[in-house]
């Protein structure tokens, strides 16, 4: 064992050690402080209920109050939902966008700025827009229908259309994002693949079954890991649009956990909620790492 | 047909623009009482005016720019130290590391609002704009898009700098630096629009007007005009936060898509 690492040791220049260690002290500081200690910290915090300033050790208390919760349960529910719906059809919408934008296009640049600004502005400003585009009779969305004689539910107010109306905005910011990443996907595709199958007479749609889509398959499973840990992390327009409402049906993750702290200070219950978040991100980076990984070359 | 279907599509995107931005010049009699939502008879600047003189800009622009430049300047300088480190040193632990630093893409500071909210306050940071910029100061993105550029350099670039007798900063300097420049304005675009977007932490860690950022203190503002004749100086308000973004954006727009395609983010 120890001549194993002996051996181990002597592979390596020191030189190189001590200046690699140095090279990446700054980042590691900030990441100790702000990630890896906040993580066991929060964890801690989780096992200790606070009653008027004093810490009570609750064990796994806590956890069973939250897990019992039906606001809890609801805002998961909320939240794997919107997961599930906008991750694959902003990953689709993305991919067609990609498609076509990669080709001969007449105003392909005006074509992608459109797809792409929704991504490089603040939630808080979309928010601010989309809450009027949603206003029930004013807004841009019922004028429209209004075209067609359709008269459009209260967007925001109804418990049954609040989620629904969420997405399509969550899956207008963030398709342009993903878009550019298949961009940079279809750009290292060998050209003389597309030419050959050409020649074979394939159209269209059997070169993107056949070629594109097998090829871009690395670049989908890592937009796909990007668009869920963003599906728990977008949150900023519940404060302009909804607080979370109406009876907490557009509430998420990260919001109860914002509203759980810092406005009715509750720690305990803030920290076990913090920690199912940390699980439940842990848990699709562990499946990126372990599974996905090895289909993807870096 | 495929152009006439994606342009319709790009369309349906640049819609909520192009209507904010006619929103913003219409005066707000006319607001609620308008049939077509893009047609304005008396277009005025009247809202941006409005919005100038309720929100406090000058401060929430100046705090932003703080933010912005606090947290990319650092972020250069310790992204690319650590990514040279991963992409050319050979050391212990070098696999276990890069894991490691991974996580924080899964799990930005963002996520942790909560614990680093009591980490701020046990530092006493809590209302200063140190509490907004200091827990990005290390970015795990920004450290892997440039370790997959470093690694791209040809190793012969640096070894020919190193028998001219470069020491390694120099060859960093020198070498990998300026070859990297489609890189680093890449991840600076992302970096700029992320934390001037920013929203819940400066939200949580600030509570005065003078360390606010603009989305904080427009999120504010338009809390308290919920009627529609308020939209126009609500959107004019918006469309202030989102300009410069907007204008470097269209500046950058074909370095920022060729970079991210060069990146080898794939």
């Amino acid at each position: 064992m120890t001549r194993h690492l002996l051996q181990v040791f002597r592979r390596y220049n020191w030189k190189d050690n001590i200046l690699a260690y140095a090279l990446l002290l700054p980042s590691l500081i900030f990441l100790v402080i702000f990630t890896f200690y906040p993580m066991i910290k929060v964890l801690d915090l989780s096992f200790y209920e606070s009653v008027m300033n004093e810490r009570r050790f609750a064990g796994l208390e806590l956890y069973g109050h939250v897990l019992r919760d039906e606001v809890f349960l609801k805002v998961l529910r909320n939240n794997m939902l919107l997961a599930l719906v906008t991750v694959p059809v902003s990953i689709l919408l993305a991919l067609y966008m990609a498609v076509w934008v990669n080709g001969k296009l007449r105003g392909r640049s005006l074509i992608r700025a459109a797809f792409f600004y929704p991504t490089l502005i603040p939630m808080i400003a979309i928010a601010n827009i989309w809450l009027f585009i949603y206003t029930p009779d004013y807004g841009l969305l019922d004028k429209f229908l209004g075209l067609f004689g359709i008269e459009g539910p209260n967007w925001l107010g109804d418990p049954a259309w609040v989620l629904v109306s969420m997405m399509g905005m969550l899956i207008w910011k963030e398709s342009g994002y993903f878009m550019i990443f298949f961009l940079a996907g279809l750009q290292v595709l060998p050209k003389e693949i597309y030419q050959a199958a050409e020649l074979d007479g394939a159209g269209p749609l059997r070169k993107f079954r056949t070629i594109t889509l097998p090829l871009v398959m690395p670049t989908t499973l890592f937009v796909l890991i990007i668009a869920t840990t963003n599906s728990f992390k977008l949150v900023d327009h519940l404060y302009i649009m909804t607080k979370g409402g109406p009876n907490n049906a557009s509430n998420l993750l990260l919001y109860h956990i914002y509203e759980t702290a810092f406005s009715f200070w509750d720690m305990g219950k803030a920290s076990v909620l913090t920690v199912i978040l940390l699980v439940i991100l842990l848990v699709i980076s562990v499946f990126y790492y372990g599974y996905l990984d090895k289909r993807i070359h870096y | 047909m495929n152009q006439i279907a994606i342009s319709i599509l790009a369309i349906l995107f640049a819609v909520p623009l192009i209507w904010a931005a006619v929103t913003s010049i219409t005066p707000s009699d006319e607001m609620l009482t308008r049939a077509n939502p893009f047609a304005v008879s008396h277009p005025t600047f009247n809202n941006y005016v409005a919005a100038w003189q309720t929100i406090p800009f000058p401060v929430y622009y100046w705090n932003t720019l703080l933010i912005v430049a606090g947290v990319l300047v650092v972020q250069l300088l310790t992204a690319t130290l650590a990514a040279y480190a991963f992409a050319r040193l050979r050391f212990l632990g070098q696999s276990l590391l890069f894991i490691l630093f991974l996580v924080q893409i899964m799990i930005p500071p963002d996520i942790l609002i909560f614990p680093n909210y009591t980490i701020m306050k046990d530092l006493h940071l809590i209302d200063t704009k140190w509490a907004i910029i200091i827990p990005f100061w290390a970015s795990s993105f920004g450290i892997f898009l440039l370790r997959q550029t470093f690694k791209q350099i040809p190793y012969e670039l640096d070894e020919a700098s190193r028998v001219d007798g470069c020491r390694w900063w120099q060859s960093l300097w020198h070498v990998y630096l300026p070859s990297a420049r489609p890189t680093y304005i890449a991840f600076a675009l992302i970096s700029i629009s992320t934390h001037w977007s920013n929203f819940m932490w400066p939200l949580i860690v600030t509570d005065s007007v003078h360390n606010r950022p603009l989305t904080v203190g427009i999120a504010i503002f338009a809390q308290s005009s919920e009627t529609g004749a308020q939209w126009g100086t609500v959107t004019a308000a918006t469309l202030m936060v989102i300009a410069p973004l907007l204008i470097a954006f269209f500046f950058f727009q074909k370095q920022f898509v060729e970079s991210f395609m060069h990146a080898g983010i794939k």
